[in-house]
């Protein structure tokens, strides 16, 4: 009797629990999945992306969709924990069958993705800058390769500043690493010893600064022009602005460039003493376009005046626009088909210029660097021309020969060397 | 006649004036247009012959002109191409004027022109070319800038104009700063020996960067390789490869013990070296031979030997040896070979600076004063210890009165920081001052957090007296939710708790070691917090209660003392001062919802490191800890989290070797 | 009838009523799934539920070690996470390997044994900017070497702590915060990238399986369910056979007078210290079950606040009691990510609008207070409490 009536509840509880996935099969509408953590530490960054997909997807819908298809947003919570992330991809995949994600904001979370979507092939637009190294057949990288940020500042300290010195301070997490990795190697390349090179890595959240402050003021000891780049992430930023400022060090004497600060995480800070430090990005809210004044309007209206735009933002909005024509292009949603429709799809930047899909899955993009005003914003003060991005950074001798060409070869992984794919599956 | 007799010249004067000051105007705008691209998107590397010539063009608008350019004031059309500036904005637009000339351009879109913009290299290369006029400028002010400019970047030519100017100035601070200005720029640039030495002379025991830093360039050097024995009389040092390393003065010396120093030359970095300067030659490195094996490849064989089986390096080196045997290929170098051309070959270093004089008391200084900064280093690292003891100590101090006298585990204790923290930062929300939102935050901080502990004590605690294991897991629920709580009402993001202006300095001692105010302030804090305890403790009624009722609570209680209230009121004090403490360790560093949980488990330490149930204890685990921690990141700098790892450990070893901690409670008070 | 039954619930009956609901669950499952049965379950799912098996399995672990021997361990989440570490290492290894070898078997040379390596090297570390594969890698290439370790390593890092702990008496709440200090430590080891276990980014990709790689997802996620499954079932037989032993006798003695049992001649620190090792092994191989389907192992999966939820699933679900650490850690889990999955609608209260992902935490540590304070045996007290009562 008993067990009668327990394998009657078990099968209602079971009949609970996949009814999720026979409800979800929906006709008529293309899928968007948004994959962005909407709790724990990365929220604060990731819910803005969050806002500002439904955003371009409401505003998309008004115009008819695309195809004359509905778009209809999918939001799932990763809640910060890499782990998750690869469980949600699966969910969005499977479950709910999306058509395309956009998401991810850490590497971690990204290379906890990449299995999953390249398993069950799917489509993921990435916004945020990132180290490189890396060319997936499933993923858009839409925010800046190294040389699409990183090198083009250094540049600007070697030539325009005249930094002999560098101090490269970094979170302790993947993107500082790689990023800080090809940066010596380059800086090695243009003549600067290893000595004068300071490397140092803290741990996420950092807060006693005073002994690396110190020790990068002591770098200037023998005379050479000092210079931060700084690869700090977060809230860690917030000790260490708050200690340069106690040593009372200017940006006149050390200059330090941000990879990671922009105007999200300079409205949770008292600018006052940060003023002349630099940032460097592929948008400022400050870049002059009508295209940006009309973008910066729709979100004030929507999110309250208070708020802010910055760089992973514009990646989504440029490859959100380039998913609606590729997929007009292509006369699909099939993740092959768009995939190869988006190979050349150009879309105007919001700070001028266009944007375009090359075969390696990263955009052109120009490269623009800002200094901090005491209002958080930022006054660009250069602006390259569009600069493709490189999914193998030509600095270090490993990935020099590299190269990724999904357009012609196929391949992301493509060795010019040996002339071989090295491998089309990423290794995570 | 008269009139005009007197007049006549004026008219010639002004004549002539005009007509110059019309020429200079015309070249100056001539400047402009020619060399428009290079002003409004200037580079620095583009940027000085065109401030030249703006110089040359002796407008007397020039020095407005790079100072405008400088802050960002000016602005150019966008199809006319004229540089100029805002006069005003208004509803018709924004109205602009000629720089060079002064004509009003009428009223302009916002689109229709744009500010320049120069970068701060290019900032500090106008400044630079400003020093010229601001040197002999009447404000002294201005001055002692246009000095701070030529110190970061000094330019020879104003060698001369410094040295002239300096016995006219009157202000004895700028004049102070004008000789050591005209010391490091004689150092640097004077082609006189004897003016170089008796400039260095006057260096000696200065500790300032600057200093230290001219005198570091004089003792660069570079790495060459030779075949005959150097002798040059600013030769820096022989360097033998896998050997010596380099000293910071320059010469180099072979180490006793090899911790953590690589010698200057690898084998590696000799044979690149040779190869450069042409003394190998033919060298065959393993990834050439792979090359030429590879392109030996007849149907799948080398010399007969089948590819499938090269697949260890003795393989192939065996197989390109049957290559050199048949003429195919140049015969590979053998370790001894190397070593011996190696051996053959001197490697040396030679100073930049020429003047062998010079660099001997250079050096001597040099070493000199290494002695006295490596002093102020150690000073500089027991202080960097003392500080971040005096944090814990703020982090530990409550938890030394619940946990350490009332044995009352609370892991609810870091959110009580993290509460005090919130709290200075909310005060700061609604009070802009930061001197008065602080003054009312600390005694709010106390209160709130009193009231949480009280809150805490009569809801949970109280019942659980019993079962200290209890009371630690519902205390570890009270700090998730706690926990949760502040991420829903503040977010995940931090808050600024921004110190008053006044605290945001530094003491300098000199350029090596320095502290910033709000770390002293943290460290009196401490001070204070200790003395106030000791007092609270041991001379109030509370205090002497407190100890009555943990020691035996049946004795207090038939002694008149009521011991739920003594309870309520020792717990409330404990974590009122976790809320001021809290108050200070957001001043240092920033306001999470994690604040709490990234001390809790370093405060608990301290307070058993230190030995529970005494105040001294938990100062002297703080100091312990703080002190331990820095020493173990001074060996391993690069890396603050392996310190963290060490130090955890090093705790968990010494519990075992000392499990009362370093101050021991004895008799009945240690018994638990 | 049914009183009869189900009083035994907490005897050897109970390892039946377990094993019996979790097989049920796992033949369901296999009906269903997606690889060998009628689709209907996603293979998401299938992982969630194993996944949960290998939790409940630490959870029987902690209860032995807590509920039955007063040890208030909070580092057994530590312990799970090493296992996943030792097993993560030879699945990186290997998939790497194979990739690389893949990769250049169309190279004019074949790779010398350091070239390959090399090559390995490169990838697994590039990310913290790394070539070199460090030394503790050496066996990543064996199987069999690292099935070892992972009974191995957590189990000698629990003998070694707990010598020097419980040698010098260390016990109650210290030992706790020493515990906790333990796991800091270890989380805070393995974050640093220096580590030569890749720092923050953790292993990842592990839900690849080497040489396996032509079974899709689906087929190896109920592969890995059915282990799982099996696995718990023997974790509960052992813990049984020990609780229900004369040394279960002892080490419930040693929780409720540790000095009586002392006295009586035992040596109770052998009987803590083979508990504990014991209950880190048990740990060590639920994680090395675990982290192969949740595909990515990262130190923060071991920093000190997944050992506490531990403890809290355990006293939720009631200490002192096998099946209500089991039921305490598969409920808490599956509800906590149910929850914080964002499926569920906001709750509105008209001036208050109750986000479940925001307050869930929340709403579990209130409980937790609650159960501390009020139910102290949790629901596995509630279920022995409903018993007797109908018996009386």
């Amino acid at each position: 009797m008993i067990s009668k009536f327990t394998i009657k509840t078990m099968f209602v509880i079971f009949m609970l629990m996949f009814s999720s996935k026979v409800i979800a099969d929906g006709h008529g509408t293309i899928k968007v999945g948004i994959l962005h953590s909407l709790s724990g530490t990365m929220a604060i960054s990731e819910t803005t992306l969050k806002d500002t997909m439904l955003m371009l997807i409401e505003e998309q819908n008004k115009k008819g969709g695309i195809l004359g298809k509905k778009l209809e947003p999918v939001v799932v919570d990763p809640a910060s924990n890499w782990p998750l992330f690869a469980e949600k991809a699966r969910e969005l995949l499977t479950v709910s069958k999306v058509d395309v994600m956009f998401g991810c904001w850490t590497s971690v979370s990204r290379k906890s993705v990449l299995p999953v979507i390249e398993e069950l092939n799917g489509l993921l637009f990435y916004p945020v800058q990132y180290e490189g190294e890396e060319s997936s057949k499933n993923v858009f990288y839409t925010g800046a390769a190294p040389n699409q940020q990183a090198i083009p500042a250094t540049d600007y300290y070697l030539d325009e500043l005249g930094v002999k010195k560098f101090a490269l301070l970094g979170t302790d997490y993947v993107y500082p690493r790689t990023t800080n990795k090809i940066l010596k190697q380059y800086l090695i390349d243009k003549g600067i010893p290893e000595s004068d090179i300071f490397v140092n890595y803290t741990p996420f959240g950092h807060s006693d600064w005073s002994k690396i402050v110190g020790d990068v003021v002591a770098l200037g000891a023998d005379g050479k022009k000092v210079g931060v780049i700084s690869t700090i992430n977060g809230d860690a930023n917030i000790g260490f602005y708050k200690e340069l400022a106690a040593a009372g060090i200017k940006a006149d004497d050390i200059p330090v460039v941000a990879f990671s600060v922009g105007e999200e995480e300079l409205s949770g800070l008292d600018t006052k003493n940060l003023v002349g430090h630099l940032a460097a990005w592929n948008y400022f809210q400050s870049a002059e376009s009508d295209l940006n004044t009309k973008f910066i309007k729709k979100w004030k209206a929507k999110m309250g005046d208070k708020r802010v735009t910055n760089d992973p933002m514009e990646a989504h909005v440029i490859g959100f626009e380039m998913y609606v024509k590729a997929v007009e292009k292509a006369g699909s949603t099939d993740v092959d088909a768009v995939r190869k429709a988006m190979y050349g799809i150009k879309v105007p930047n919001l700070t001028g210029g266009t944007a375009e899909m090359l075969p390696n899955h990263h955009l052109s993009k120009p490269v623009l660097i800002g200094e901090i005003k005491a209002d958080g914003q930022f006054d660009i003060i250069s602006q390259t021309e569009e600069v493709p991005g490189d999914a193998w950074t030509d600095f270090l001798a490993e990935s020099k020969p590299l190269m990724s060409d999904w357009k012609s070869m196929g391949c992301g992984m493509y060795n010019k060397n040996t002339k071989t794919c090295v491998q089309i599956k990423s290794n995570y | 006649m008269k009139f005009f007799f007197r007049i006549i010249p004026k008219l010639l004067i002004i004549l002539f004036f005009s007509n110059s000051a019309l020429s200079s105007e015309s070249e100056f705008e001539k400047v402009l247009t020619d060399n428009f691209k290079l002003i409004t998107k200037s580079s620095s590397k583009t940027v000085e012959p065109v401030i030249e010539k703006l110089l040359n063009s002796n407008f007397s608008k020039v020095e407005e002109f790079l100072k405008f350019w400088k802050s960002k004031k000016l602005i150019f059309t966008k199809k006319t191409k004229v540089i100029a500036t805002l006069k005003q904005k208004n509803e018709l637009g924004y109205e602009l004027i000629q720089f060079s000339n002064n004509k009003n351009l009428g009223y302009f879109k916002k689109k229709e022109f744009k500010s320049i913009k120069p970068n701060s290299g290019v900032r500090s290369k106008i400044s630079n070319a400003l020093i010229g006029f601001q040197l002999q400028s009447k404000d002294a002010n201005t001055r002692s800038k246009s000095l701070e400019t030529l110190a970061r970047n000094f330019n020879p030519k104003y060698l001369k104009p410094l040295k002239n100017t300096i016995e006219k100035e009157t202000d004895s601070k700028i004049k102070k700063r004008m000789s050591e200005l005209l010391v490091f720029g004689t150092i640097k640039y004077s082609t006189s020996v004897k003016d170089k030495i008796a400039s260095l002379n006057t260096l000696r025991g200065n500790l300032s960067i600057e200093a230290r830093g001219v005198i570091a360039s004089l003792l660069r050097s570079k790495v060459y390789v030779g075949d005959v024995k150097p002798n040059l009389p600013n030769l820096a040092r022989i360097i033998v490869p896998e050997e010596t390393i380099k000293n910071m003065d320059g010469s180099s010396s072979k180490p006793i013990f090899n911790f953590n120093r690589k010698p200057e030359i690898s084998k590696q970095d000799a044979i690149e070296l040779l190869i450069k300067a042409k003394f190998l030659k033919d060298f065959i490195s393993p990834s050439r031979r792979d090359e030429i094996l590879e392109q030996n490849i007849i149907k799948g064989k080398i010399e007969g030997v089948p590819v499938g089986k090269l697949i260890t390096d003795e393989e192939r080196i065996k197989t390109y040896n049957l290559l050199v045997k048949s003429n195919k290929a140049l015969p590979l170098k053998t370790t001894e070979e190397i070593n011996e051309i190696i051996k053959k070959h001197f490697f040396y270093a030679v100073y930049e600076e020429k003047s062998g004089e010079v660099i001997n008391i250079a050096k001597k200084i040099f070493n000199n004063t290494n002695y006295k900064v490596n002093f102020y280093k150690y000073l500089d690292l027991i202080l960097d210890g003392l500080s971040l003891a005096s944090i814990y100590f703020l982090g530990a101090i409550g938890l030394a009165i619940t946990f350490g006298v009332m044995r009352v585990i609370n892991m609810a204790h870091g959110e009580f920081i993290m509460m005090g923290a919130y709290t200075g930062y909310v005060v700061q929300l609604f009070i802009p001052n930061h001197t008065v939102s602080l003054i009312i935050a600390f005694p709010l901080a106390f209160f709130v957090t009193f009231f949480a502990g009280v809150t805490l004590e009569r809801l949970v605690i109280r019942h659980l007296y019993k079962n200290p294991l209890d009371t630690l897991l519902a205390t570890f629920g009270v700090s998730i939710a706690l926990q949760q709580i502040a991420k829903n009402i503040f977010g995940t993001q931090a808050r600024p708790l921004t110190s008053p202006e006044w605290l945001d300095g530094a003491l300098v001692v000199n350029d090596v070691l320095s502290i910033s105010l709000i770390r002293i302030a943290i460290f009196a804090l401490g001070i204070i917090f200790l003395i106030l305890l000791l007092i609270v403790m041991n001379k109030t009624r509370l205090g002497l209660e407190t100890k009555a009722v943990t020691q035996n609570p049946m004795m207090a209680s038939s002694m008149g003392i009521n011991p739920d209230r003594i309870n309520m009121l020792t717990f409330g004090f404990g974590s009122g001062i976790a809320g001021i403490a809290g108050v200070a360790i957001g001043l240092f560093s920033k306001v999470t919802s994690e604040l709490g949980s990234d001390y809790i488990v370093q405060s608990f330490m301290t307070v058993v490191v230190g030995g529970v149930g005494n105040i001294w204890g938990t100062l002297a685990g703080a100091t312990m800890i703080g002190m331990l921690q820095k020493l173990i990141e001074w060996f391993n700098p690069s890396n603050t989290l392996a310190a963290q790892t060490y130090m955890i450990i090093f705790i968990i070893l010494f519990i075992q070797f000392r499990p009362k901690g370093i101050i021991a409670l004895k008799g009945r008070a240690a018994e638990d | 009838m049914k009183s009869s039954y189900l009083q035994k619930l907490n005897s050897r009956s109970s390892f039946f009523w377990v094993s019996a609901i979790i097989l049920f669950l796992t033949l369901c499952m296999i009906l269903l799934s997606e690889a060998y049965g009628l689709n209907l379950v996603s293979t998401s799912f299938t992982k969630v539920l194993g996944k949960t098996l290998c939790l409940c399995i630490v959870a029987l672990a902690m209860d032995l070690v807590w509920g039955y021997c007063g040890i208030l361990s909070l580092g057994h989440f530590a312990f799970f996470g090493l296992g996943g570490y030792m097993i993560g290492m030879w699945l990186m290894f290997e998939r790497t390997k194979n990739i690389v070898i893949d990769s250049t078997k169309n190279n004019v040379l074949p790779l010398t044994e350091t070239e390959i390596n090399e090559a390995v090297g490169t990838q697994i570390f590039g990310v913290v900017g790394g070539a070199e594969i460090p030394s503790i890698w050496l066996f990543a290439d064996s199987l069999l070497i690292h099935i070892l370790l992972v009974f191995l390593v957590p189990g000698v890092l629990a003998y070694v702590f707990g010598w020097l702990a419980f040698r010098s008496r260390v016990t109650g709440v210290y030992l706790s915060i020493l515990t906790q200090a333990m796991t800091l430590a270890l989380s805070l080891y393995l974050f640093q990238n220096d580590s030569g276990l890749r720092g923050n980014n953790g292993l990842s990709g592990l839900q690849n399986i080497p040489n396996l790689e032509s079974f899709s997802q689906a087929e190896l996620s109920i592969w890995f369910l059915v282990a799982s499954g099996l696995a718990l079932i023997t974790t509960y037989y052992v813990s049984n056979l020990i609780v229900k032993s004369k040394l279960g006798n002892i080490i419930t003695g040693i929780r409720d007078n540790e000095t009586r049992i002392r006295f009586l001649g035992y040596k109770v620190e052998s009987y803590k210290l083979f508990i504990f090792v014991l209950t880190a092994v048990i740990s060590g191989v639920a994680g090395a079950l675990y982290y192969p389907q949740a595909g990515i192992i990262n130190p923060a999966e071991l920093a000190p606040i997944a050992s506490i939820y531990l403890a809290v699933w355990v006293a939720i679900g009631g200490r002192g009691y096998l099946y209500g650490a089991v039921i305490g850690a598969a409920f808490v889990s599956l509800a906590s990510s149910f929850f914080t999955g964002g499926q569920i609608p906001n709750f509105n209260f008209g001036i208050f609008t109750l986000n479940w992902v925001d307050w869930w935490v929340v709403i579990l540590g209130l409980t937790f207070v609650l159960t501390t304070l009020y139910a102290p045996k949790g629901i596995g007290g509630l279920i022995e409490k409903i018993f007797r009562d109908k018996e009386l």
